[in-house]
C-alpha cells in the first residue's frame, strides 16, 4: 500500500513501526528483564516454584488492572482501585465473621461453609461496585475530573475501611477459602491464577467484540462524537467505573484468601502499579485505544521487577523506584506514539 | 414545478441580547446541493443547527416533506433524514473508519452472540466498503485509526456516515475550510455524488468561487433575514458579495 493519496506514504510507511512500539518493545522489556534476571539467578528465579509465587502475585494485580484498562481506555483514571480492594476486604471479611457466628474470633481461620464464602464475596463485589457508580456518576453527570473523584473515593474508602475494622486488620477467614482459592489449585494451576486468567478473557472479549466496548473506546476517543452518534456516554461512564469497582472487589476476595487476613496497609500503590500496567500494555493515557492482552502482559512487568530485587537481594523499596520510572517512560512513549501518528 | 423537500418559515433565534435569527426562511430543494452563505455572525450555524435538531427555534416552522417537524435532539433530525457533518467532524480518531461509520448503529451478530451485544466487524466492514465504493471515497486502508488520515479524508469519512444515515438532506457546515486544493476538490466531487444518490446537500462556505462552481442554488443570509434566492448559473461572485454585505441583490442604480 503506497500512500499516493495526497501524500500520505510516511505515515503508511509508519504503521507497522508504530504497532510495533505500541506493544513491542513492552513485550521486549519483560523478555529482557527475564532474561536479566534468570541469567543472574538462574536457580532461583526460573524454578517452578518461583514462577509458581510470579503467576500468583499477578494474579491480583491483573484483576485490577483489567478493570482499569476500560476506565484508561474511557480517558478516564481510577486511583481508588486499591482503596476499594481495601474497603470490600474488611466489609466482606466482617460479613462473613458474622455469618459464621464467630465475631468475637479476632485471627485464625472461621469454619465458614461455601454459601457464607458465596455470600461474602458478593458483598465484595457489589460494595466494589457501588464506589465504581459512585465514581462514574460524579465524573459522568456532575462532571468533576475523574483525578479528583477518585482520589477523594480513594480517601473515603480507606477511611471507611478504617473506621469499620477500628484500623485492625479482621484476621480471622473461612478456612474453606484460604484453603480452596487462596493456597488452592485447579488441575494444577493456583486457583487464583485461575480466577485472574477467566476475569482476563472474559473483559477482553467484551471489550474487543460487543457493542458495549467500541462504545468505550469511542467515548473514551471523542465523548462528543459518541454522544452526537447516540451512544449514552453517561451510562457508559458509569458502567466502566462500576466494572473497575466490582473487579476491585473480586481482588479483595482473592487478598482475603491468599493473606488469610484483610491487608489494610498493604494497598496504597496499588493504583499506580494498575495504572502502570496499563500504560504499559499499550493502553493509551488519552483514551480511545488499548487492549487487555497488553496489560496482561503489562502487569508482569512490576511483578518479574520486584520479585527478581527479591531474588537479587536489592532492598523491594527499589521496587517502587523503578515502577515510578517505568510509568512515567510508559507515558511518555505513548505520548510519542500520538505524535508520530498525527505528524503527516 | 416540483415541490420542496424542506421549508422554513420566519425563523427566529436570539440568544440574550443577540438576534442570531430575525426570521430567516430557507428551502432545500429534492437532490440538489443549495449552498447557504452570509458574512461571519449572519446566522448561517445557528440556522442549520436548527434544521438539524440541535438547537431549537424562538418563533417560526419547519416542514420536511410536507410534514411539519420538530425536532428535540439531533438523533431524531437524523431518524427524519437530516444529518449534520460539522467543523469538528465528530468521528472518534482512535477508530477504523467502519467502526466511525456504524458508531451508535453497529452491526450486531446473528442470534445469540448478537443479544448478547457482539459486534459483526465483518459486515460493518464489508458495508462500509461499500458505501466508500458507491461515493468514490478512497481510503489506503480500512484497519488504521481516523486520525492517521488525511483532514480531507476524514472529512470525506465523516460526510460517507452522515450520507449512510441521512437519506433525505445532508448539511456540510464549511467542509473545505480547512483543506487544500486537490482536498478540496475531492470533497467537492462527493458533494456532487451524494446529490447524485438523490440526498440534497446544504453546504455552508464562505469561499465564493467554490459556491458557485458546486452548488445549484444559493441563499444568502445577511443579520439574521434572508436576503437573496439566487440560481448558481445565473449568479456571479459580485452578486454573492452584495447580497451578502448590502441585502440588495440588484446593483443600486
Ligand atoms: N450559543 C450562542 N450563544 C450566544 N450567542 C450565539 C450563540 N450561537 C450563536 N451566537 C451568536 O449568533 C450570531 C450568529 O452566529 P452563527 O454562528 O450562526 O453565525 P455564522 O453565520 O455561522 O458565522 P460564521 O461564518 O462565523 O460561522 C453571532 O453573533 C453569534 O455570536
Ligand atoms: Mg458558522
Amino acid at each position: 500500500m503506497s500512500g499516493v493519496q495526497s501524500g500520505n506514504g510516511a505515515a503508511a510507511a509508519e504503521s507497522p513501526f508504530l504497532r510495533l512500539l505500541a506493544s513491542g518493545w513492552i513485550f521486549v522489556l519483560l523478555l529482557g528483564l527475564v532474561a536479566i534476571f534468570a541469567g543472574l539467578r538462574p536457580v532461583q528465579f526460573a524454578s517452578v516454584y518461583n514462577l509458581q509465587q510470579l503467576a500468583i502475585n499477578a494474579a491480583i494485580f491483573l484483576v485490577l488492572a483489567v478493570g482499569q484498562t476500560y476506565v484508561i481506555a474511557a480517558a478516564g483514571i481510577d486511583l481508588s482501585c486499591g482503596a476499594v480492594l481495601v474497603f470490600s476486604s474488611v466489609v466482606s471479611a466482617q460479613v462473613m465473621l458474622a455469618l459464621a457466628g464467630a465475631s468475637g474470633t479476632t485471627f485464625g481461620t472461621t469454619d465458614a461453609g461455601w454459601p457464607v464464602i458465596l455470600i461474602g464475596t458478593l458483598v465484595a463485589i457489589a460494595s466494589g461496585a457501588l464506589w465504581g457508580v459512585f465514581n462514574g456518576a460524579l465524573i459522568a453527570w456532575a462532571k468533576i475530573p475523574a483525578l479528583i473523584v477518585t482520589l477523594g473515593s480513594m480517601g473515603m474508602a480507606l477511611g471507611f475501611a478504617q473506621i469499620a475494622s477500628g484500623g485492625i486488620d479482621v484476621r480471622a477467614m473461612p478456612e474453606k477459602l484460604v484453603d480452596a482459592v487462596g493456597a488452592g489449585a485447579i488441575s494444577g494451576i493456583p486457583t487464583l491464577v485461575v480466577i485472574a486468567a477467566v476475569t482476563a478473557v472474559l473483559f477482553g472479549v467484551i471489550l474487543h467484540l460487543t457493542g458495549f466496548g467500541l462504545h468505550v473506546f469511542a467515548v473514551g476517543s471523542n465523548a462528543e462524537a459518541a454522544r452526537r452518534s447516540g451512544i449514552n456516554i453517561r451510562r457508559n461512564l458509569i458502567a466502566v467505573y462500576a466494572i473497575s469497582g466490582a473487579l476491585s472487589g473480586l481482588a479483595a476476595v482473592m487478598a482475603n484468601a491468599r493473606f488469610s487476613t484483610t491487608t489494610i496497609n498493604g494497598h496504597t500503590l496499588d493504583n499506580m502499579t494498575a495504572i502502570s500496567a496499563v500504560v504499559l500494555g499499550g493502553t493509551s493515557l488519552f483514551g480511545g485505544a488499548g487492549s487487555v492482552f497488553g496489560t496482561v502482559i503489562g502487569v508482569f512487568i512490576p511483578i518479574v521487577l520486584l520479585n527478581g530485587f527479591v531474588i537479587l537481594g536489592i532492598p523491594p523499596f527499589w521496587q517502587t523506584v523503578a515502577m515510578g520510572a517505568v510509568l512515567i517512560l510508559a507515558v511518555w512513549i505513548d505520548q510519542l506514539k500520538r505524535r508520530l501518528r498525527k505528524s503527516r | 414545478m416540483t415541490e420542496p423537500l424542506l421549508i422554513a418559515r420566519g425563523i427566529r433565534r436570539s440568544f440574550g441580547h443577540v438576534q442570531a435569527l430575525r426570521g430567516a426562511h430557507f428551502r432545500v430543494m429534492p437532490a440538489e446541493i443549495v449552498a447557504l452563505i452570509g458574512d461571519n455572525g449572519a446566522g448561517k450555524s445557528t440556522l442549520v443547527k436548527i434544521l438539524s435538531g440541535a438547537d431549537r427555534p424562538d418563533e417560526g416552522e419547519v416542514t420536511l416533506a410536507g410534514q411539519r417537524v420538530r425536532f428535540g435532539s439531533p438523533q431524531e433530525a437524523q431518524e427524519a433524514g437530516i444529518a449534520t457533518v460539522y467543523q469538528d467532524l465528530a468521528l472518534a480518531p482512535d477508530l477504523p473508519p467502519a467502526e466511525n461509520l456504524f458508531l451508535g448503529r453497529e452491526i450486531k451478530q446473528p442470534g445469540l452472540l448478537g443479544r448478547l451485544g457482539f459486534l459483526d466487524r465483518k459486515a460493518m466492514r464489508a458495508q462500509a466498503k461499500e458505501q466508500f465504493a458507491t461515493l468514490g471515497v478512497h481510503l489506503k486502508s480500512d484497519r488504521v485509526a481516523i486520525d492517521t488520515l488525511s483532514g480531507g479524508q476524514r472529512q470525506s469519512v465523516a460526510i460517507a456516515r452522515a450520507a449512510m444515515w441521512a437519506k433525505k438532506i445532508v448539511i456540510l457546515d464549511e467542509p473545505t475550510a480547512a483543506l487544500g486544493v486537490v482536498q478540496t476538490q475531492r470533497v467537492l466531487d462527493l458533494a456532487r455524488r451524494v446529490r447524485d444518490h438523490g440526498i440534497s446537500v446544504v453546504l455552508i462556505s464562505h469561499n465564493m468561487p467554490q459556491v458557485l462552481e458546486v452548488a445549484d442554488r444559493i441563499q444568502v443570509l445577511r443579520l439574521g433575514e434572508t436576503v437573496a434566492d439566487l440560481r448558481a448559473s445565473e449568479a456571479s461572485v459580485d452578486d454573492l458579495v452584495r447580497a451578502m454585505t448590502s441585502g440588495r441583490t440588484e446593483e443600486a442604480a
